[in-house]
């Protein structure tokens, strides 16, 4: 299909605030992308203003701190999602549409089940968590990724393996955990499967501990997809480094103010995707 | 009427950012001899349901929004 009949549901609730970027960025790629309330999603809208979620064909959960980050970040929202929306989820990511879910979308997809998704779409229960960071306090800041997906996320399909790329985190739960008796073996699933699609690395791409990986997060992790590739959840902010000038070294590094920053290539790559798969 | 009181606990061996930092700006404060700080979220409910059904409904609560199993555990304590 034609980039600019994809259509995007960047989904949001009370609290979500990175809506208007991440709608900026599939926008500045040519796309339909659309802000809806989940209201909208489960017919408790006027009408004109209803939706279906089956009429995207990407869904996306953007960063903030939905619901006030009450009871968990991300808890409330995969609740009300999970109460009204579980089958329409579980259809959009059974047909292969992306799903993507950064920082508290993130946090959202795990609270959901729908990550890391190892034997079924949606578990009934979490199985992993994104848990405070271990310095106890929020990390706003530049942070290198390491791609290292072999090439089943369809979110990093332009980007080559092995690169890294800087793109910024703000959160103060994104440390990723697994039930402490599975880690090993949760690790190794991941790896198995080709799941892992970023890891935190010092400027020169080696593993790092803290302030290169921000959070304390398990294997320096910092986004994951599902086994499939089409769901992919992530703590850094790709649609804040669309632009070189958002990077804060682009006076020195030179170029284009406007060239393509960092996170430019998860949004062109997954478009990518779509316009050729639908 | 029940009244339930849920108690989120970290797990056993899950670090407790929170309750270190605690610990540390209490020490700041002059406090002395704070062995360890641990964070708990307690949260407390009225319930029109019989009294024979309250545990079970909380524990079900539990499961599907209160605590996180990976990292957390519950209590239900009906009073």
């Amino acid at each position: 299909m034609k980039l600019e009949e994809i259509k995007v549901c960047i989904l949001r609730i009370e609290g979500t605030n990175c809506e208007q970027e991440a709608y900026d960025a599939f926008k500045a790629l040519g796309a339909d992308p659309e802000k809806v309330h989940l209201k909208q999603l489960i017919g408790r809208s006027p009408g004109e203003l209803r939706r279906e979620l089956d009429e995207y064909q990407v869904l996306m959960l953007p960063g903030g701190f939905s619901a006030g980050d009450y009871v968990r970040a991300g808890a409330i929202f995969a609740a009300r999602m999970k109460s009204h929306l579980a089958a329409d989820l579980e259809n959009f990511i059974a047909s292969g549409r992306p799903v993507l879910g950064i920082c508290n979308g993130f946090q959202i997809l795990v609270e959901l089940g729908v990550l890391p998704s190892f034997d079924e779409i949606m578990s009934e229960a979490p199985q992993a968590a994104l848990y405070t960071n271990v310095s106890g306090r929020f990390e706003c800041r530049p942070s290198y990724l390491k791609h290292e997906n072999h090439g089943k996320c369809v979110f990093t399909s332009l980007l080559p393996r092995g690169e890294i790329v800087a793109i910024p985190v703000a959160h103060a739960e994104g440390n990723l955990r697994f039930p402490s008796e599975s880690e090993e073996e949760f690790l190794m699933r991941l790896e198995e499967n080709d799941q892992v699609v970023f890891r935190y690395v010092d400027p020169n791409g080696d593993y790092a501990g803290y302030p290169w990986c921000p959070n304390g997060a398990i294997g320096n992790i910092a986004g994951i997809c599902n086994p499939e590739g089409n769901v992919l959840g992530m703590m850094p902010h790709p649609e804040r480094a669309m632009f070189r000038y958002q990077h804060p070294d682009w006076t020195r590094s030179g170029g284009k103010p406007d060239a393509p920053g960092d996170g430019h290539v998860i949004f062109r790559s997954v478009l990518d995707h779509v316009s050729k798969r639908f | 009427m029940v009244t339930a009181e849920i108690r989120i606990e970290l797990k056993h061996g899950v670090a407790d950012p929170e309750g270190e930092n605690t610990k540390k700006a209490l020490e700041l404060l002059g406090f002395k001899g704070i062995r360890s700080v641990k964070t708990v979220k307690v949260f407390e409910m009225d319930l029109d349901i019989p009294a024979s059904e309250a545990a079970s409904v909380c524990e079900e609560m539990s499961r599907k929004l209160l605590a996180n199993p990976v990292i957390q555990t519950f209590r239900v304590q009906l009073k």
